[in-house]
């Protein structure tokens, strides 16, 4: 289990601005602790996937500081950003499979990626799959799977490497509410197991109440809402989420 | 996950190579780039082997030419001629610098001269100038080929005449620079197919790389590194070179063979000493192995680029 006391991840005063368009993140300053469940929610539009791409390391912020695993992450330079990748699981809003591999490759390639043995590849991506239901799917590539088995495979992908830290867009959109409550038990699972920080940006508010220990992040037009104050100050350790539940509720 | 595993994972060594390849879409030589390596291989195994082969034949003959010179004395009646020519050998066989004198015989000088003067050229009416072949001991200098004519001098002073020593490099040079200059001609078209090879790689591995830029983008966000990436568009790279490498090198070869058997067809002295020695067929062997390796490295420098641009 990771120590709770330490931030995993820092935002301070970031704006994101793509070329000179006006900013579409603006003033963001939070702290994400390890082990917590965080839900980002927001209107279409207000920068939810932005602020997930500066998460996830797809994107450098236009002003600010980020500090990532107690590194900052505007100076490190890119040649060691793969280190920091590798603790990271990320449910990509149109899942981006790898389009000529099959499940089991695209769900093996976070693994493979980090020398992963052959024999512990397999066995690992056999249990995954089995786990979300896609054991009779593993040879079929992205083309022939509907988008709800093309998004279990990406959540699949997500989780296969046990990440420290979880970022998932929109990761229950595709998916039936049983095979959706499924997954969010999975997200749970690793969050409340293996101690994985969990943030999951949604439109669907049923989900907020399905995790009662989950904080609210809230996104209107790329400023941060943070009415409880619980991400600028976050709860200790002993009264974890529970503060801030429910915000957007 | 803990630290340690992480840790793990960031120093861990790279996919297993069939891994590797899986990454990226296989195409089976649909493209045009193995075959337009496969033309440029040939077209510079055929200018090598043209190279080569005059290097070989001016090498040839320089060894035959160039520790020799001839002696000529101009005399029209025969008898005073016969005479300097053996007082000239005489001078030379005592020369240091020479060790084997010849008078070339009349009947030899008719006969090489018989297919431009006719038969006139074995009688009297024509006056042809003893000639005398002088080997030396090595190859000699301007200062050293005037030393002789001066000893030459010297010693037909007495009998009131002289003689013209040609070395026979000198009046062959225009020749020697002939070849040279095709020599050059041979390389500087090397290295246009070298670097002609060099651009079609680039081309194509940009092209690649930006059909697949989606797929590179997901390896990184995943934590590949540019190394990773850019072994896997090198076995892409690896794969098209060997194949253009293979198919230029039995076309090279061909090409060689057909010239070599026309040119012997000739039957000519000269001709044959171009020949293509062990050597020359080894660095030709190596010319398809250049090829891929000029091939690798372009990839790699272009695909690094190409990565540099992303996050």
């Amino acid at each position: 289990m990771t120590d709770r006391s330490t931030e995993i991840v820092k935002f301070d005063n970031v704006g994101l601005r793509y070329g000179t368009d006006p900013e579409v993140l603006s003033d963001l300053s939070f702290t994400l602790f390890p082990g917590s469940f965080y839900f980002l929610t927001g209107a279409s539009g207000a920068g939810k996937t932005s602020l997930l791409k500066l998460l996830y390391l797809a994107q450098r912020p236009s002003r600010g500081s980020i500090r990532m695993f107690g590194k900052d992450m505007i100076t490190l330079p890119r040649t060691r950003l793969p280190d920091f990748r590798r603790r990271l699981g990320v449910v990509f809003q149109n899942f981006r499979l790898v389009p000529h591999l099959s499940a089991f490759d695209n769900v093996a390639l976070p693994l493979r990626l980090s020398g992963t043995g052959e024999a512990k590849v397999l066995k690992a991506v056999s249990d995954m799959l089995e786990w979300v239901g896609l054991s009779h799917r593993a040879q079929a590539i992205p083309a022939t799977m509907s988008g709800g088995e093309q998004q279990r495979v990406a959540i699949a992908r997500a989780v296969i490497a046990r990440p420290q830290m979880l970022i998932a867009d929109e990761p229950t959109g595709n998916v039936d509410p049983e095979m959706a409550l499924k997954l969010l038990r999975l997200f749970e699972a690793l969050n409340n197991r293996v101690g994985t920080t969990v943030i999951v940006a949604t439109h669907d508010v049923h989900l907020l109440k399905k995790v009662p220990d989950s904080l609210i992040m809230r996104l209107q037009k790329g400023r941060l809402s943070d009415p409880t104050g619980a991400l600028r100050y976050p709860p200790q350790p002993s009264v974890k989420p529970s503060v801030s539940k429910k915000d957007g509720d | 996950m803990s630290e340690s595993s992480n840790e793990k994972a960031a120093s861990a060594p790279a996919m297993k190579g069939s891994t590797t390849a899986r990454l990226l879409p296989q195409t089976r030589f649909g493209g045009p780039i193995p075959w337009v390596i496969a033309i440029l291989i040939a077209l510079v195994i055929i200018a090598a082997a043209g190279g080569l082969s005059l290097r070989n034949l001016a090498d040839n003959a320089r060894a035959d030419l160039s520790d020799a010179v001839t002696v000529q004395i101009i005399e029209a009646d025969a008898r005073a001629r016969s005479v300097q020519a053996d007082a000239a050998a005489s001078a030379l066989a005592d020369h240091p610098l020479v060790t084997s004198v010849r008078i070339v015989p009349e009947a030899e000088l008719s006969a090489l001269l018989e297919p431009w003067l006719g038969s006139s050229a074995a009688s009297e009416d024509v006056p042809i100038p003893a000639l005398i072949d002088v080997e030396l001991t090595r190859r000699a200098s301007a200062s050293e080929i005037a030393q002789l004519q001066s000893a030459l001098d010297g010693a037909l002073a007495e009998l009131g005449t002289s003689a013209r020593v040609d070395a026979q490099s000198a009046w062959l040079k225009p020749v020697y620079d002939a070849l040279s200059a095709m020599q050059y001609l041979a390389l500087a078209l090397i290295a246009l197919v070298a670097f002609a090879t060099a651009a079609a790689v680039w081309l194509a591995a940009r092209s690649a790389f930006s059909n697949h830029a989606d797929t590179v983008e997901i390896i990184h966000l995943l934590g590949g590194t540019d190394a990773q990436v850019t072994r896997i568009f090198q076995r892409s790279v690896l794969r098209d070179a060997a194949f253009g490498a293979i198919v230029g090198l039995v076309l090279g070869l061909s090409a060689v063979w057909i010239l070599g058997q026309q040119f012997a067809a000739l039957d000519s002295g000269m001709i044959a000493g171009g020949g293509l020695g062990l050597v020359d067929w080894l660095i030709i062997g190596a010319i398809p192995l250049a090829g891929v390796l000029l091939a690798l490295i372009t990839g790699r420098i272009t695909i690094g680029f190409a990565l540099r641009s992303m996050l």
